[in-house]
């Protein structure tokens, strides 16, 4: 092989996207910090391989990707449940895989979960944008999501791969109870809002991405009428939009937002695993 | 004003309580405050996000103390706010953003204005805006200066394509389109200005406080 080292992409699958731990301290400019779903599960695979946790990775969705890295390397996939390959030979996610120079890394569908991130030693070298290398898929800023036929460029290794021969991955529970705390503007809504909210169940809708995790349910019903001025907006934030159906903001969420917010989700990250259908409860120090 | 929490490390500063200011001066004072005393080290927010009538502090160590210290520094900040009523003072280096006057909803402004074509174009040139916040699209200004009463409704139905550089109004503010994208405000003009470059620095031509003028290219 001759050139520098590269990840040729020869199939990018759903949706696979470059993501680091994002570009935060933009947001009064109008820029979303983006970066990956699961910030931990990335910072995991970088580990494993010796990269420093904000190296750039690879964020695959649903339906897996192939690759062919020119280099011999290391590599680790950490995240949903997935089969991995490196050329016929069988790997694990979860721990440190050594794949030749010109081998096929194949990541399969995932069976459990959606979303898988995998770490190459030295890290995805594409010029960072405002001092990050994520695809922020709400405003375009950083590289473009990944096409077949791509080539992206690898970084140097710096330290060696984590002796390690297994870590623990939890499987995607089948519900989601989520922490929610309370305003800035729950007082938009009725009683009857927060009685559903707290106490019945919503569906992860088909329409989800790394904006927000659309909710379907009971309906929540405003006690105020009219519109909210913009505000900022942080992530986990539960919008509600006018049909009444909440929405969970993720990594790429807007700055702002015109919607009333009811509260925030503590921990949004189980739903980066969270499949359409999956059910979705909200609790809170409040009940 | 109030002091609304928001998740475990946020807090929002609701300027809409009335203080006897007008809540777009009152956010922008606050927003000035807050940067000044996180440049000195007295505050530690990763964002300080303006908007039409509050200011976000996101990823603080402790929203607890940060509370105690906003409510220490409200009277200042207030009296910086009231200190601007009926001033043409601003912070900051006026920027002059040349436009061609040219955009397809000028006669719709007009008549909802209740005047012409050309006084319409006065009334822009003649006012001098400010940065209120920035959102929409990065480097997308959202522009204070016009009379409440000028306010304007949006399309019924947003343009699927608004040029770059396009200037428009839309409530009550005037916007610059920093790329093209679907957008219902109503379009006047549009500018050669680069608003949004991620090797400048700031990226952001037009970021929160900067005093503009519009002036006929």
């Amino acid at each position: 092989m001759t050139g520098p080292p590269t990840i040729e992409v020869l199939r990018a699958g759903a949706l696979t996207t470059v993501q680091d731990l994002g570009r935060p301290g933009w947001a009064h400019l109008g820029v979303p910090r983006s970066g990956a779903l699961d910030p931990a599960a990335l910072r995991l695979a970088n580990r494993l391989v010796g990269n420093p946790e904000h190296a750039a990775g690879l964020e695959i969705t649903l339906t897996g990707c192939m690759l062919r890295l020119t280099r011999a390397t290391t590599v680790a996939v950490t995240g949903a449940e997935v089969t991995v390959h490196a050329g016929d030979r069988p790997g694990d996610t979860g721990r440190p895989l050594t794949v030749p120079a010109g081998t096929v890394l194949r990541i399969g569908p995932a069976r459990r979960g959606v979303r898988s991130w995998l770490a190459v030693a030295g890290g995805i070298d594409v010029s960072p944008v405002l001092g990050s290398r994520a695809t922020d898929t709400l405003s375009g800023l950083g590289p473009p999501r990944l096409g077949d036929g791509d080539r992206l460029p690898l970084g140097e290794p710096l330290d060696a791969p984590a002796p390690v021969d297994l870590t623990v991955c939890s499987a995607p529970p089948p519900e989601l109870h989520l922490r929610l705390s309370l305003g800035p503007r729950d007082d938009w809504f009725t009683p009857i809002a927060l009685d559903r909210l707290f106490g019945t169940a919503y569906t992860v809708s088909p329409v989800s991405n790394r904006v927000g995790a659309r909710l379907a349910g009971e309906p929540l019903p405003r006690a105020v009428a009219g519109e909210l001025p913009s505000e900022g907006i942080v992530l986990g934030a539960v919008q509600v939009p006018a049909d009444g159906q909440p929405l969970i903001f993720l990594a790429d969420h807007p700055t702002t937002g015109g919607y009333p917010v009811i509260g925030v989700v503590t921990d949004v990250t189980p739903l980066a695993q969270a499949r359409p259908g999956t059910t979705v409860r909200f609790h809170g120090p409040q009940r | 004003m109030r002091i609304r929490p928001v998740g475990a490390h946020a807090l929002l500063i609701d300027c809409t309580s009335p203080d006897g200011v007008p809540q777009a001066d009152l956010v922008d004072a606050w927003r000035a405050e807050l940067w000044r005393r996180r440049e000195h080290g007295d505050l530690s927010a990763v964002e300080i996000v303006p908007a039409a009538s509050t200011v976000l502090l996101d990823d603080l160590p402790d929203p607890a103390a940060t509370t105690e210290q906003l409510t220490r520094w409200t009277p200042a900040v207030v009296a910086a706010a009231a200190a601007r009523r009926g001033t043409d003072e601003h912070d900051g280096e006026e920027i002059v953003v040349p436009v061609d006057f040219d955009g397809p909803d000028l006669p719709a402004v007009a008549e909802h204005w209740g005047v012409d074509v050309p006084a319409v174009l006065s009334r822009l040139t003649g006012t001098r805006f400010r940065v209120a916040f920035c959102g929409f699209a990065p480097g997308f200004p959202y522009l204070t200066g016009l009379p409440a009463e000028l306010a304007l409704p949006r399309l019924a139905t947003p343009r699927p394509r608004v040029p770059t550089g396009s200037v428009a109004l839309a409530g009550p503010y005037a916007g610059i389109y920093p790329s093209a994208s679907p957008g219902g405000w109503l379009l006047v003009g549009r500018t050669d200005l680069v608003l949004f470059d991620v090797h400048a620095d700031p990226p952001a031509r037009l970021g929160p406080g900067t005093p503009i003028r519009m002036a006929a290219a």
